[in-house]
């Protein structure tokens, strides 16, 4: 199971974070060649990630670069560039419909080839960040099979929408589940959006646990010390685990009486129980949690 | 028979007692008592006299001597210069300087350096231009570098033979006793001062406060003090205090702590009753804001904290979680206030910290230490001295005490600080020896010392990111290249010795400062 | 490729490199490298700045690089957007031959 819990944003201009960022351990890295880096130094930003990408040493971290949109002057040289790099995946920004997707899909396919890449290696993520793009959200999570993940920009979009953000968040709330809605229904992940007061620790787990609950496979974070905060409220606790074993097990011994309707700690157990259990399980040995597969009630 | 100056008949000689000495009067044999027992109007007994200047003589100090200075007013401190200035203008020369350590506001020691005053230097630490300069071949006798534990014991057993002991203090009375914690220019514990005061021949003191007789609580008390020098200011409290040490905020530096609490908290060694060190780096004081927090889940406190004491673990303290603090060293305002107020944070002087050679120093019942390095090698050898350059640049400190008296002792340090490798293949400077350095923790993965197996398997059972040693010096020296070799001259500018008297290591002259390359 | 004007890239921030290139007037390279690096990986530094002239071909010009612990990746980038910036020559840039 591939873990996209934490994905850490990285200007792609700065080359003391550029040159660390695997240090902080998160499931992807995000560097960055959009709105962090001004105009002048579009040029000088990508050359730096592309020779990071090719240099430097990131382990198993997923190494994801957003570039600017196809319609301006730098998207398509930025593709290019982070595909010849190796880059794992192509993070697309303000996509609207699926042409976006289409389009930056041309781009790449032709850079695989160019570049001698395996077809179908570079992956690619999509930002949504307007109302439009929420709407379109279904389609555009069905429009490659390159897609493995759909993001929400929660700032552009609230700016879209005419408001501001609160902290509780009701003003994305029907986006944030239109898009899970459209990554499940595609397959995909859902990756929530950025929480910028990295000083207020309580606020930002509190919108970690709402964005788990509501079906989010992990979130952007801008400062490495969001990262431990996501990995634990998004890793199953000892309880939990010891919860689902308990529930497999007695679902294989139901199958071996051959039993129909099981119950675990007083509750009935069905299909969506198991299911959700077997996913808990997989979540937890993605995390590094050692499964021992023998206990039992 | 003969009459003593009472009139008393006393016997010339006594069986078991030999020859009697008459008593000759009162005041006869014990000139520093009043002589004047009857009068209101004569002044009353005191040790101040009216500049350095005429302390200097009245001491008798002469060319060729040893002095000592404490280091307690760090970055801040005026003393040394202000009586270095006093002896030039006087004229002396070839003295022996016995500076407990130097910092950067020492430069202006080149010039009397230069012009003779100085001979030779015995000192913990040096840095900037003072530091660049000696690096350069400033001087023919090399320096001689020891720790903190290894002055007391030069000092106690007379290796370092200190004559003349200018100590400047926070507050003082007449007749010398001194503390720390009051005053304008406060330092808090005056450890390393009260060794010196102890075993030198003569003590001055230096006062920018006179406080009221006695001045109690003391940390330097009369019966040690020859004279007392009231001046304008001792030191800059800018420099010789903060407020408060302030929490790092570098994502950096909160990583590598966070990993070395992980480590001790994996190590076996955080139990009930724990006792640590930090030191005063960024990452080190970090460690207790998320040591703090272990302790608060797991429901451990800790019996004492050594140091280098700082806010942060008066915090702790204050808190419940630290049942005593032992400093020798304060690095903040909190810290002296607490010195000054809690009768549990308690004042100790360098000799009964770190002295391997007394009854028992307080550093053998240490269990946790967390210390900082430039450089450390793939036998864990530790260098906080010498910069990638070969330059002086950093202090032996408590270094080398710590690491051996503890039972735990954990090196913090980023793995490449901007391209320079801190784990190498050897280090250019050994202050501590590998074989008492534990566990390195990186940014970028901890290292296990060969001799400590049981704590090695207990970080990997709890899945902490463990290698090898010589894996971190091949990830670094993949990321920045292998350096060219340092390159010294021919010339020795100083002399590393070991806590114990022996000789670790020699520093040559750096070529970076101007010094020919061989 | 030639260089006709000059031009900068990278920063002074940590970790770092500001590299400033100019032309030069007689066909030769000249390499002014200041810094802490300069004395234990200088020698590096500049095989770096030689194969990424010699990548895009240039056989004149200044480069002053004002490092503050930069690596070779960094020194290569900051370098080759520099370049870019000091030609009017520049085409597309061929990903697959750049270092």
């Amino acid at each position: 199971m591939k873990l996209r819990r934490t994905m850490l944003y990285v200007p792609g201009n700065n080359s003391g974070m550029v040159k660390d960022a695997h240090i902080y351990r998160s499931d992807s890295i995000m560097f960055d060649l959009e709105d962090s880096v001004s105009l002048r130094e579009k040029d000088s930003a990508r050359l730096l990630v592309f020779n990071a990408l090719k240099t430097l040493y990131y382990g198993e971290i997923e190494k994801v670069v957003r570039v600017n949109t196809l319609d301006g002057p730098f998207g398509r040289e930025d593709v290019l560039a982070m595909v010849a790099a190796g880059v794992d995946a192509i993070r697309l920004p303000k996509t609207e419909t699926v042409d976006d997707i289409v389009q930056v899909e041309k781009v790449v396919v032709e850079a695989e080839k160019r570049f001698g890449r395996v077809p179908g290696s570079t992956k690619l993520m999509a930002a949504i960040e307007s109302a439009k793009g929420i709407l379109n959200a279904r389609e555009i999570a069905l429009a490659s099979p390159r897609l493995v993940a759909i993001a929400i920009g929660a700032e552009d979009y609230v700016t879209d929408l005419h408001t501001t953000r609160s902290p509780e968040g009701t003003e994305i709330f029907v986006a944030r589940s239109l898009l899970v809605m459209a990554a499940r229904a595609a397959g995909i992940m859902a990756i929530d959006t950025v929480y910028a007061d990295v000083n207020n620790e309580d606020g930002f787990s509190r919108e970690v646990r709402l964005a788990k609950q509501l079906g989010f496979d992990g979130k952007s974070v801008i400062h490495p010390l969001q990262i431990p905060i996501v990995n634990a409220i998004y890793t199953p606790t000892k309880t939990e685990v010891e919860k689902s074993l308990r529930i497999i097990a007695a679902i294989r011994e139901a199958e071996e009486r051959g039993s129909g309707v099981i119950s675990v700690d007083g509750r009935m157990v069905d299909k969506p129980i198991v299911e959700r259990a077997l996913r808990n399980l997989e979540l937890a040995r993605a995390s590094g949690i050692e499964i021992n597969e023998e206990v039992r009630s | 028979m003969s009459r003593n100056a009472l009139g008393r008949e006393l016997p010339g000689q006594v069986n078991g007692f030999g020859t009697l000495v008459p008593f000759a009067g009162a005041w006869e044999n014990t000139p520093l008592v009043r002589r004047e027992k009857g009068s209101r109007t004569l002044p009353r007994l005191t040790k101040v006299v009216g500049s350095i200047e005429e302390a200097v003589r009245k001491v008798g100090l002469e060319n060729g001597m040893t002095i000592s200075f404490h280091h307690h007013l760090r970055e801040g401190d005026f003393v040394v210069n202000m009586v270095l200035d006093v002896l030039a203008r006087m004229g002396f020369r070839d003295l022996v300087l016995a500076p407990s350590s130097l910092t950067t506001c020492h430069a202006p020691m080149i010039g009397h350096i230069r012009n003779g005053l100085i001979r030779r230097i015995s000192t913990s630490g040096i840095r900037g231009a003072l530091a660049d300069a000696i690096s350069g071949g400033l001087m023919d006798i090399p320096v001689l570098i020891h720790s903190h534990g290894g002055r007391a014991r030069a000092v106690e057993t007379g290796e370092i033979s200190i004559d003349v002991a200018f100590l400047g203090v926070p507050s003082s009375d007449v007749y010398g006793n001194a503390n720390g914690f009051s005053g304008p220019s406060a330092c808090g514990s005056m450890g390393y001062a009260v060794v010196d005061a102890r075993h030198s021949k003569k003590t001055i003191l230096l006062t920018d406060f006179l406080g009221e007789y006695p001045n109690t609580p003391v940390s330097i008390h009369q019966d040690w003090v020859d004279h007392v020098v009231v001046v304008d200011k001792i030191g800059d409290p800018a420099g010789i205090a903060k407020g408060a040490t302030r929490m790092t905020r570098d994502p950096r530096e909160l990583l590598i702590a966070r990993t070395a609490a992980d480590v001790i908290g994996a190590s076996g060694y955080m139990e009930q009753g724990f006792s640590l060190q930090t030191g005063s780096g960024g990452a080190s004081v970090a460690v207790t804001r998320f040591l703090r927090d272990m302790m608060l889940e797991r429901g451990i406190t800790a019996s004492f904290a050594l140091g280098g004491i700082t806010s942060q673990i008066v915090k702790m303290h204050e808190e419940g979680l630290i049942k005593r603090l032992l400093d020798v060293q304060s690095f903040d305002l909190e810290a002296v206030r607490s010195l000054g107020t809690n009768r549990y944070h308690t004042e100790i002087d360098a000799s009964l910290y770190a002295n391997p050679l007394n009854k028992g120093c307080v550093v053998n019942k240490l269990n946790v230490v967390i210390l900082s390095a430039m450089e450390i090698d793939t036998d864990f050898n530790v260098n906080v001295i010498t910069g990638s350059d070969g330059v002086i640049r950093g202090a032996s400190g408590g270094h080398s005490d710590t690491a051996i008296g503890s039972g735990l002792s954990i090196i913090v340090a980023p793995l490449i600080r901007g391209r320079t490798p801190t784990v190498i293949d050897k280090v250019t400077t050994v202050i501590t020896p590998g074989e008492t350095v534990d566990v390195l923790v990186t940014d970028q993965g901890i290292a296990v010392n060969p001799r400590r197996p049981e704590v090695r398997d207990r970080l990997k059972a709890a899945r902490l990111p463990v290698y090898d040693i010589n894996e971190l010096r091949e990830r670094a020296e993949q990321a920045t290249g292998k350096p060219a070799p340092v390159r010294f001259g021919d010339k020795i500018v100083g002399i590393v010795e070991y806590r114990d008297g022996t000789i670790l290591d020699v520093i040559r002259q750096a070529t970076a400062m101007g010094g020919e390359e061989e | 490729m030639r260089i006709t004007q000059t031009a900068a890239a990278g920063t002074l921030e940590s970790s770092d490199v500001l590299i400033t290139v100019e032309p030069e007037a007689d066909a030769s390279v000249h390499i002014d490298i200041e810094g802490a690096s300069a004395a234990r990986f200088g020698e590096q530094i500049r095989a770096v700045v030689a194969e990424t002239l010699a990548g895009f071909g240039v056989v004149a010009c200044r480069v002053r690089l004002q490092d503050k612990g930069a690596l070779d990746c960094t020194i290569r980038a900051r370098l080759s957007a520099a370049l870019l910036r000091a030609t009017d020559e520049a085409g597309p840039i061929s990903w697959e031959t750049l270092k």
